[in-house]
Formats: structure tokens, sequence, C-alpha cells
């Protein structure tokens, strides 16, 4: 579907994009939250959609001379040209409601979110800027998990990732970890789990084993809901659903109660 | 010439002379020594035919052989008065990770390690070593216990992986790796890893790191196993050699990336043809290792642990 209109994935209604664009990529038929980018993310998120983009200048590699129905190092240079990143996470500075702090936001675009060398390197930049800068970090995940054609080198960024958060535990950083769909595998393993709080947004895939691996495994169909948002929230691993029109708001609220720093009207 | 692509066809010559060590061994034999020895010997010269061409397949079937000593084959060798601890405390005990106290080198010891089983009953009561949540928590439940008294962490590694199920995702088997992870960054008292099988993905990790990742010779350690490798990227289940050679998961690899720090060498025949010597060798590379941790202080062991982990990972900055 081209031009003006597109299709829903959930309900199938026949939609106007900008009615889309302009309910922040939701449905506005049946609340189906769409997809987005790193950049969508950070344009609304921060105040004013300002922020400014930092650790930008690093690039991945292909040090396992990784080959499956294509190459690794093609698979980069073609991920690159598609969306105009580096790799599938984006760090930046700047504020939410006056408070400064340091956001991650992945790119799913970017081979499905995966996590190796670049974004392990940069999630754990972006923790350590938070520390040594005493402000709270944010991230937004959206990954199929480890990135494959990294080998242990991208297991091994889960344990990278980790070990900077338990440096925010002893500096009393807070970090807030935002899980939107989908989230699997190794980012769940590692950061995404790990938030002072852990929030989602409606009906996003959460969860360790893909669900198809689960299905081929057990052998048999998994129940409605199963890994969704609310899933995991019935089950104790969220602090709560949070729809995307409200998300600014209900961070920069619990910003404010970790820095014990009341609105000043 | 075709190349044998199973190890267990590979290895009948061993194994048949392994099967007279074993009789001879049980016999009332008065040469019993020199015999074995000679045999040995055969099976070194049989070994530096075949050990030097094995692929990444190869080395994968020797690292799941049925035969491999396991974690409680280990700790009856190396540990005395080893007393295992159930549960997590929280929802259950999970029989594929054992956790535990034992005497080593005349100290205690945590000791924490998946277990397989070796007939189909034990197999299935093992899980075939795959853990769930309850296993990573009750590791870290131990691990912790032996921060509060002061005693090193020792962790073998021998998994396929995390569970694939339902009830393994409700109770968060996510966040119960993760929050492994994040804990024993901050463990006060050394954390020693030996790979000594299966290194399978995020099931092996959270318990699989440390100041120090050991790593048998023939074992591996890797993001994803060759089998789901092969299914995602090739969209093929009989790709896994394709995708085993690609993985680079070998001990040589590891050594390379600076993930592991020793790899710790088999007896010709793999670690399943003699076990005494295996056990020598695995004893005399955890003692060396952490009698050198133990010198430093928590704070030093803290920051270059993290230093380990902070350094993995190849990328260029422009
Ligand atoms: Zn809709």
């Amino acid at each position: 579907m081209t031009g003006i209109w597109t299709r829903c994935n959930n309900c199938r209604r026949i939609l106007y994009k900008q009615d889309i664009l302009d309910n922040l990529f939701i449905c506005p038929e049946c609340n189906f939250h769409f997809r987005l980018s790193a950049i969508d993310r950070l344009n609304m998120l921060f105040d004013l959609g300002q922020y400014e983009l930092i650790d930008q200048d690093i690039f991945p590699e292909d040090p396992l001379g990784f080959k499956d129905t294509k190459s690794y190092a093609v698979r980069l240079k073609e991920n690159i040209k598609k969306t105009g990143l580096s790799d599938a996470v984006l760090n930046a500075v700047g504020t939410m409601d006056g408070i400064r702090i340091i956001m991650s936001a992945m790119e799913f675009a970017f081979m499905g979110g995966s996590m190796g060398s670049v974004v392990g390197e940069k999630i754990t930049r972006a923790f350590e800027r938070a520390l040594e800068e005493n402000i709270p970090a944010v991230v937004i995940s959206s990954s199929g998990g480890a990135r494959m054609q990294e080998g242990i080198l991208s297991l091994m960024q889960l344990m990278k990732t980790s070990s900077a958060i338990a440096n925010l535990d002893k500096g009393g950083i807070p970090y807030i970890s935002v899980l939107t769909d989908p989230t699997t595998g190794g980012v769940t393993a590692s950061y995404a789990m790990l938030g002072d709080i852990n929030i989602a947004e409606p009906n996003s895939l959460i969860g360790f084993a893909g669900p198809r691996v689960i299905e081929q495994t057990i052998k048999e169909k998994l129940p409605k809901g199963f890994q969704r948002s609310e899933f995991l929230l019935h089950h104790g691993m969220l602090d709560d659903v949070v729809e995307r029109r409200n998300l600014r708001s209900y961070i920069i609220r619990v910003l404010r109660l970790f820095l014990n720093k009341p609105r000043t009207e | 010439m075709k190349e044998i692509k199973d190890f267990y066809q590979l290895e009948k010559d061993i194994a048949a002379l392994k099967a007279e060590i074993d009789k001879i061994q049980e016999s009332d034999d008065q040469d019993k020594r020199k015999k074995i020895e000679d045999l040995r010997a055969k099976i070194k010269d049989e070994w530096t035919q075949i050990g030097a061409n094995l692929s990444p397949v190869h080395i994968v079937q020797i690292a799941r052989h049925p035969k491999r000593p396991y974690t409680l084959d280990y700790l009856e060798s190396l540990t005395t008065d080893f007393t295992e601890l159930h549960g997590d405390r929280r929802a259950g005990d999970d029989p594929a990770l054992i956790a535990g106290f034992g005497f080593y080198h005349g100290r205690t010891a945590a000791f924490i390690g998946h277990q397989k089983g070796r007939t189909t009953r034990q197999r299935l009561a093992r899980n075939f070593g795959q853990p769930n949540p309850e296993g990573y928590r009750k590791a870290l439940r131990v691990m912790k216990l032996a921060e509060k008294f002061g005693f090193p962490v020792i962790t073998l590694i021998d998994t396929p992986g995390a569970n694939p199920g339902i009830q393994a995702e409700e109770k968060g088997q996510a966040e119960a790796i993760a929050y492994n992870l994040k804990e024993i960054a901050k463990l006060r008292v050394p954390v020693i890893n030996v790979v000594i099988g299966e290194g399978g993905s995020g099931g092996a990790l959270a318990i699989g790191v440390g100041d120090a990742i050991l790593m048998l010779e023939h074992s591996f350690y890797s993001v994803i196993s060759t089998e789901g490798c092969a299914a995602i990227l090739w969209k093929d289940q009989s790709a896994v050699d394709l995708a085993a050679e690609n993985l680079r998961f070998l001990s040589k690899d590891l050594m390379e990336f600076g993930v592991v720090d020793t790899v710790i060498p088999e007896p010709p025949g793999g670690a399943h043809v003699d076990y005494e010597l295996t056990y020598k060798n695995v004893d005399k590379y955890l003692h060396t290792t952490l009698k050198k941790l133990e010198k430093k202080t928590p704070e030093e062991r803290i920051q270059e642990r993290y230093q380990k982990f902070r350094k993995i990972g190849v990328f260029t900055e422009k």
C-alpha cells in the first residue's frame, strides 16, 4: 500500500496516513501502536523534540568474517544505507521537563535491533556517562536479541551492559527501562529487564525465547496474549503498561519521584 | 575422500581401545599399569591423526558427548563433603542446575553447575541441562551465601541453553539471567567459570561470567546453538556445519577474542577418554587461577572484572 493511505496491522482498517502521524503512530480506530524508529522516539520524548546525539562515530565491524546467505559485511552496508544509522541504537542527551537525562533508543529496522559490539558499547557508554554526569538514564528497547553474526562478542555485551548498570546502583543513578514491540532475547536478558522501573507500551512482544521457538519445542499452541506487555505485567515483570501518549509524562513523573524533585509551579 | 561428519564414527578405534582399558582396570591383571600405558600410547597415536583435523561440528559433538564428564563427576573428584543446596526460596528447585558448598584444596568453596543426565530417565529429570528461572535464582542465592562467608565461587558450564518453555517465560527467565549478570558484577568474592562442555547462550551466561573464564579445549561457548542459527539465518536445519564454522565459538576463537582467559588441555581422544587426567588438568588450572585471584582485594577484583567485559567487542571509531 503506497501513497497517503495505509492499513492498520491489527484491525486491518484502511487509514489516512496523516491521521496516524498526528496520533503518535497509534491507530485511531483500535489503539494499535505502530513500531517507531529511534529518531521518532527521541523526537517524541525530549523537550521540544530537541537533543544532542552523541557517540555517533562508532561503526560495526565483521570480526568473525561471518557469512550466511549473505555476508555480514554486506548486510551491515545495506542496513547503514537503509536506516542512515551506524548501528541499531542512538544515544542522545537533552532534557525532559527541564531534567537533564541521557537516552538510548534502539532501532528495530537495523538488523532487527540486534545487539552486537556497537550496541553494547553505546549502551554501556550511556550508562557510564549517566554516572559521570550524575544524570538519569532512559533506554527505549526494541530488539530481536543478540546479533548472531558477532557470535560470542554479542553474548558478552549482555554482561558488559549489565555490569555498567551495577555501577548505577552504587552511584544512586535512576535508570528507566522502556520495552517496546518487540523486545526479546539478549536485550531482555540484560539491560531491558534491569531498570529501576521496567515499563512497556501496550501489547508489545516481550520475552527471552521467541514464541516460534517455544511453539516448536513444546509442540503446542501458545495461549493468547502470551509474552505480551499485559501478560508480563500480570506475572510481575513490569511496573506498568503505559500508552504511548502518556509515556513522556509518565517518565517525567517517575524521574521527579526518584530525584526527589516535586514539580514547582 | 569423503569427510566423516560424525565424530562418533571417527572415534571408533579410540573407543575400542578405551573399552579395553576399562576392562583391564577392573581385572586383577598383574601387568595392569603397563598394559594401560601401552593402550593410552595407542590412543595418543590415533588422536594425532584425527585430532588435528576436527571440524567445529566435531568439537560440538565432543562437547555434547554422552560420556563426557558432567558437573557432579567433577565435584566428586575435586571436592570433599560437597553438600548440594536446593531451591531458590521463591518458586522451586531446578534439577538442571546444581549448587552447593564443598571443600576444595582444604577450604570451603561454592560450586554451581549445569547438570545433564546419562540415562533417558536422568536426562528428562535434569531437563537435558536446560535451566529454568529457579535455577538461576538458586545460583545467585548460593553466590550471595558464598559472599557472606568470603568463599570463592566456582561455576561449571554445560548447557544447551535456557529452557524454551511457557513457565520459564512466565517466571521471567530473562529477568533472572539479567539480574544474575548485574549481581555477579558486584560480587566481592572471586568468581571463576569453567566451560566443561556446552556453553549455550543465555542459559550458560547466567552463571558463565566472572573474574576468569576457563575453558576445556573441546568445549564451546556460543551466542546461539548451531541448530538455532542454521534455522534462523540459513532457514535450513541441515546448515549446522555452516553455522558451526561461522560462529567461531571454539576455545581458540574465544582466546583470540579476549573472552576466555585459559584453555585447559584435554586428554587424547577428549575428556571422556580419560576422566582422571581431565580432572587433574581442570584442578591444576582452576587452583592456579584461584590462588592468583585470592591475592587481590575485593575492590581490585570488581574493578578488573568490570574491565574484562568492558573491553570485549570489536568496532571502529572514526
Ligand atoms: Zn487499527
